[in-house]
């Protein structure tokens, strides 16, 4: 691997910037590996990453229908926060968080994470006393959290309409001083470059078609390139996690949405933090390069449609300019969807199945983003090990049939 | 968006309907006698189908029946829409 540096970027410019290789090999699929990973999404590539940097599992191999980081990973608004409610999510999204803050270091790639600070607002008293009772749930964490007053974040977000007679008067929020943004196609680049120069088998174009078994273990993966074999799979597909566990005849609980964003022609900078408001389902920030990054709401219907309906972005953007009205005249660049595999308690499935060796990591819905460095940790961990690692123990397909749900929709559901 | 068939009303834009998710799973008749994996099963796991989709809708702001509508969930084409116990 060529490691990125100063000097390096020097020395290379002087020589023309000639002698670059590729960041990653186009590799050669081959018979078997000892692992494969379904979907070069984050998820999929930090999994074989960690897999080979902390566990020497490097004869491994990730497969992806379409193009790398072509999924979800390249199509969110890339917002990281860990204020999550229950002990068990709070665990693992603080665990990412903390990943988060050396990834550019570990993967010698510039992942643009900014810790620009994270603003939740509330417009009802309701919503101020959940903030409230997050605020403190965090703390007990170890999570940084601070109510703020509306005059604060008037402070803070002055392009904000704090005023006391608007359709969606700010009563106060929460800030989290460490969540951000990152730049999320280099977050999967990153992971990849570095799996590669690990040994890891990155091969594009190869679509998963069925799940071979025998005596309850898998065995070997069909794909449009051929049978490959594995006594060990991760399936990392995010919304298509269904028809991938169909495939082995497992039932999941996760529905498939569109998920819309939108992203504007560029402006001065106009504020710092990241902005969320789950009940008028706004969250927005601006770009180091002035672009207004605007997600929105799911589609109800279940859909692997890319388009999303028009009606939610009408609904997003109406209230944008309600409580931006300096963003009324704005004109949006573009709009794309992703589909996402949202579960019954907006919380992830990380685990095993009544199939040897196949393991599934999905269903983290509209919020995965955050999670993607520590929930490739822990899934790399589990693949090693054959067993969870603790920090994705509750998120086991069991919790349905046990009733041990981690309910999350408070803090993730509408919120991203 | 979707024009969504209403078998008493015709088409109409979809934000007359709400989606009452996929269609034919009926409540379990003795809930008690499921073992807890049956259980979990009717309440959660769910085909999501990438293609052909039976699911129900409600014509909420206009007759207010529930209905069965057919579409693909990968190009959103209605496929047809039903009564209970009609077809399809
Ligand atoms: C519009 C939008 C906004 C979002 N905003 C945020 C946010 O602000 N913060 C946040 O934390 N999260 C956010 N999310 C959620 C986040 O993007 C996802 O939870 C996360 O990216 C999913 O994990 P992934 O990166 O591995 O998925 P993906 O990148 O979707 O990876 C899955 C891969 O599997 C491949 N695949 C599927 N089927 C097959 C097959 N049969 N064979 C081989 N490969 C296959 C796909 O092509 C895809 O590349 C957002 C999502 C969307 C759509
Ligand atoms: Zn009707």
């Amino acid at each position: 691997m060529q490691f990125y540096s100063l000097p390096n970027l020097i020395r290379r410019g002087l020589r023309g910037h000639r002698d670059w290789t590729p960041a990653w090999r186009k590799a050669q699929l081959r018979p078997s590996y000892d692992v494969i990973i379904v979907g070069a999404g984050g998820h999929g590539l930090a999994t074989a990453y960690y897999l080979a940097k902390l566990h020497g599992v490097t004869n491994v191999a990730v497969l992806e229908r379409g193009w790398l980081g072509g999924g979800n990973i390249g199509r969110n608004t890339a917002i990281v926060r860990s204020n999550y409610l229950w002990d068990a999510s709070a665990h693992i999204y603080e665990f990412s968080l903390k990943l988060w803050e050396s990834l550019s270091q570990e993967l010698n790639y510039n992942v643009m994470f900014s810790q620009r600070g994270l603003l939740n607002i509330a417009h009802s008293e309701q919503e101020l006393h959940d903030l409230a009772r997050r605020v403190g749930a965090n703390r007990l964490n170890g999570i940084d959290a601070e109510l703020l007053s509306t005059e604060e974040i008037s402070k803070r977000v002055p392009v904000l309409n704090t005023s006391p007679d608007t359709r969606y008067p700010v009563l106060g929020g929460t800030l989290q001083r460490r969540g951000g943004v990152a730049r999320h196609d280099a977050v999967a680049w990153g992971y990849a470059r570095a799996a590669d120069a690990l040994g890891v088998d990155i091969v594009e174009n190869c679509e998963v078609t069925g799940i071979r078994t025998a005596n309850g273990r898998v065995t070997a993966l069909e794909t449009t390139r051929g049978e490959i074999r594995a006594g060990t799979v991760g399936l990392v597909v995010a919304g298509n996690a269904t028809v991938l566990a169909s495939m082995a005849g497992i039932r999941l609980p996760i529905l498939s949405h569109p998920l819309q964003a939108l992203v504007t022609e560029p402006l001065k900078p106009v504020f710092d933090p990241v902005v969320m408001s789950a009940a008028v389902h706004v969250y927005v920030h601006q770009t180091d390069r002035g672009e207004l990054v605007l997600g929105a709401g799911i589609d109800a219907p279940v859909s692997y449609d890319l388009n999303g309906n028009f009606r939610i972005i009408e609904h997003v953007l109406a209230a944008v300019c309600e409580l931006f009205p300096i963003f009324s005249r704005v004109r949006m660049l573009r709009q794309w969807a992703g589909t996402v595999d949202v579960c019954p308690d907006a919380s992830p499935i990380i685990s095993g199945t009544p199939i040897k060796g196949l393991f599934m990591n999905c269903g983290w819905g509209t919020g995965g983003f955050k999670a993607t460095p520590g929930s490739g940790w822990v899934f790399a961990h589990t693949l090693a090990h054959q067993e969870p690692h603790p920090l994705n123990e509750p998120f086991s397909l069991d919790r349905f049939t046990s009733g041990a749900l981690i309910d999350e929709h408070g803090a993730a559901a509408v919120a991203h | 968006m979707l024009l969504i068939p209403c078998p008493w009303c015709g088409p109409r834009e979809d934000d007359e309907f709400t989606f009452g998710g996929e269609a034919d799973f009926p409540r379990p008749a003795e809930p008690e006698a499921l073992t807890d994996e049956q259980w979990a099963d009717y309440l959660f796991m769910r085909d999501n189908r990438r293609g052909r989709h039976r699911e129900q809708w409600c014509h909420t702001a206009g007759c207010r029946r529930w209905f069965i509508v057919e579409r693909d969930t990968v190009t959103n084409e209605i496929l047809g829409a039903g009564t209970y116990g009609g077809s399809p």
